[in-house]
């Protein structure tokens, strides 16, 4: 009886996303491998660096990350600029300061701007808004094995275009594999050698697409290594006191069960 | 407590004694925490705690993210931010609570089903169980508000769509539904009151949580047999117990560590596992997600609520009778609510004088086939209604309501249960032969 239900709730953990992410799309998402993907997965912080180039130099131009603060550049676990580096990096925002009711150079204390262009979606939590997985049957399986897969979607699109274009009221759709339904209205944003990274890291598609998605996956996730560690920490220390309290129970009962004292 | 005879509290210090003629409080504690407990409670056992410990996680973890939380349509989906990326430890926070939600709702299932399988529910424990339905119903209610909170495209849609249940309702159910709302649409007023109520609710699920545990003790707790203790002298009654203290509790204490480090590995290593994405895309009333879908710990009920389409020859049968009164819809919502009702209800539905099922050997087979059922109305519920899905969930809604008002009442007269042991002693030693000389350490 126990394990049969310890089992259903398991199952249960399992179903749930189940129709977390029933939207079954006939969609391409390539499962890209990424420093940060498991329990013990962190961020590769040049990647990090990396990303945050494309990120200003192509994204920017539309999209914005207002969730994200400047100063958390600095922060271990993202990108970890120098503080002089954050600063002078945030100058190249201009914010609206009601104070002055006049715009100004930005500060590592303000956020990133929002989006410049109106049906550009801000990117803060793409990585975790978006799922790159889904089922099998909606059983749940593909997220727990390859997890929900955002930042897999986002690399996936950026290398998702196919060339074709057409033209539907007065708009220009591009085909793309990844995007649900095929035509997404953004144009290519990335071709390759779109930027120059000053360590002379490769920079095809395949590249900066992923270097751009594992930084969307920090800015919407900033915390993650912290959560990670604080979980290990956790489990163990839990794992630990089980054990004690098994052996605890154990000793307890044996007079009571008739066994010897082990 | 009256019930199982046992050892009462002495004051025995002149202090004690004082204190105890003037306020018995540590005499409540004491008889609560060395309350006589059948001793062949199995594993199935531990999910109360499990539930109490997650009432006061979610408590806590939930005060706290209150001082940073910002209950404002313009405001709420970036404070919840300002926790995840500003708060110390504000993630962790965050993330515990929103996965306690599962958690609770994965031990009271647990808990149901143990009782229903064990008939923990008949008599003398009618109130026990009834109280436990209302707890469940409250905290069904406080955690859809709860995901209202986060005013995520799911937290909107999910309300839009569920407080739209009650404009349902015949007559009454717009004006009903806009009272429920503040206003004709979720908005501003919507979250105000839900976050209200969020915080109000959990104090409410308290209270009945003692008054469930103060039922159960009255009654003593059932057991896997489902014998009773004897009560006729204290030495018998010691014979088929042994106090909660210490024997319970480690006990208890050692399951709660088990699942604490698995839900640990959930909030550390996969947080949003059980979440939606379209939850980290802040409301658009003008947007509708492709697809609104509940919580997993909902599921099933969704999927009794979208069974009864116009094409079931019982929702075109009670159109008829009632004029149209009744359509489609609102019979969806009767038959949710109707799901939970008949659950209620089961201590008088079960007409079979043996409790639990394991001399049961019918109902083991009905029971098996109702956890499964509930299983396929969790995944039917989650995916879109079309194809063959509405058939299943239409068959597995059937069965929900079959087997507590067909075979619970029929199983009773048809059944024959199998020999159940005299007493629990005799339970006991038939699984641990050695111990019928031992006397238990106290």
């Amino acid at each position: 009886m126990f394990r049969t239900l310890t089992l259903s709730a398991v199952a249960a953990f399992g179903l749930a996303t189940a129709g977390l992410a029933a939207g079954a799309y006939d969609t391409h998402i390539e499962d890209f491998d990424f420093s940060f993907e498991g329990p013990f997965g962190t961020y590769d912080q040049n990647q990090l660096q990396r990303g945050l180039q494309v990120y200003t130099e192509v994204c920017a131009a539309c999209h914005g990350l207002k969730f994200v603060p400047i100063r958390s550049l600095a922060e271990e676990g993202g990108p970890s600029l120098p503080a002089d580096q954050v600063r002078a990096y945030a100058e190249n925002f201009e914010v609206f300061d009601p104070e002055l009711d006049d715009f100004r150079p930005a500060r590592p204390s303000d956020h990133f701007p929002a989006s410049g262009l109106e049906n550009a979606p801000d990117l803060s939590l793409m990585a975790k808004a978006r799922a790159g997985f889904h089922g099998p049957y909606g059983l749940g399986i593909n997220q727990f094995f390859k997890g929900i897969g955002g930042p897999e979607y986002i690399a996936s699109l950026l290398t998702g275009y196919t060339g074709e274009e057409k033209e539907e009221a007065g708009v220009i759709l591009y085909e793309n594999k990844a995007f649900p339904g095929g035509w997404i209205s953004m144009a290519p944003p990335l071709y390759g050698e779109d930027v120059e990274f000053a360590d002379g890291h490769e920079n095809d598609l395949h590249h900066i697409s992923e270097d751009v998605s594992a930084f969307l996956m920090w800015t919407a996730e900033p915390k993650m290594m912290a959560r990670k560690q604080a979980g290990f920490a956790g489990v163990l220390l839990l794992t630990l006191l089980s054990v004690l309290l098994y052996l605890t129970n154990k000793r307890l009962w044996a007079p009571v069960k008739g066994k010897d004292i082990g | 407590m009256a019930g199982i005879p046992h050892d009462h509290y002495e004051p025995k210090s002149g202090g004690e004694k004082w204190l105890h003629s003037r306020l018995p409080i540590v005499g409540l504690m004491y008889d609560t925490l060395m309350i006589p407990t059948p001793k062949n409670l199995n594993w199935m056992w531990i999910w109360g705690i499990v539930l109490t410990f997650v009432l006061v996680l979610q408590i806590v973890t939930g005060i706290v993210l209150v001082m940073h939380y910002t209950p404002h349509v313009d405001l709420a989906f970036s404070s919840v931010e300002h926790i995840m990326r500003n708060v110390n430890g504000g993630y962790m926070l965050r993330y515990m609570h929103q996965n306690g939600a599962s958690l609770f709702f994965v031990a009271v299932y647990a808990h149901i089903l143990r009782g229903l399988y064990y008939g923990s529910y008949k008599s003398p424990r009618e109130i026990t169980w009834i109280i436990g339905m209302l707890i469940y119903l409250m905290m069904m209610g406080t955690a859809f508000m709860g995901y209202v909170l986060p005013w995520g495209q799911m937290s909107f849609w999910g309300a839009t769509v569920i407080t739209g249940l009650f404009g349902a309702i015949p007559f009454i159910g717009e004006a009903l539904q806009t009272w429920l709302l503040g206003g004709p649409a979720v908005d501003n007023a919507t979250l105000n009151r839900f976050f209200s109520l969020h915080y109000l609710l959990p104090f409410v699920i308290l209270g009945l949580v003692v008054v469930h545990i103060w039922a159960f003790h009255t009654t003593g707790n059932n057991n896997p047999t489902g014998v009773e203790v004897r009560r006729t002298s204290k030495e018998e009654a010691e014979k088929d117990t042994l106090p909660f203290w210490p024997y319970f509790v480690i006990k208890d204490l050692f399951a709660l560590a088990v699942i604490l480090a698995v839900f640990f590995a959930v909030v550390g290593f996969m947080p949003n596992y059980l979440g939606h994405p379209d939850n980290y895309i802040e409301a658009n009333p003008l947007a509708t997600p492709a697809h609104i879908v509940p919580e997993w710990y909902f599921l099933p009920f969704y999927a009794i609520l979208r069974a009864f389409d116009d094409t079931v020859w019982a929702v075109q049968f009670a159109s008829f009778i009632t004029g149209g009164i009744i359509d489609a819809k609102f019979f969806g919502v009767l038959a949710m609510f109707g799901s939970i009702a008949v659950m209620a209800l089961v201590p008088w539905l079960d007409t079979s004088s043996v409790r639990s099922a394991r001399y049961r050997p019918m109902l083991k087979w009905w029971f098996w086939l109702f956890v499964v059922n509930f299983f396929v109305l969790m995944w039917v519920g989650a995916m879109p209604a079309e194809g063959i899905y509405p058939i299943i969930a239409l068959i597995g809604s059937a069965y929900w309501f079959s087997y507590f008002l067909i075979i619970l009442p029929l199983l009773g007269v048809i059944e024959k249960p199998v020999a159940q042991p005299a007493t629990i002693e005799e339970d006991f030693t038939s699984h641990y032969p050695k111990s019928s000389d031992a006397t238990p350490a106290e």
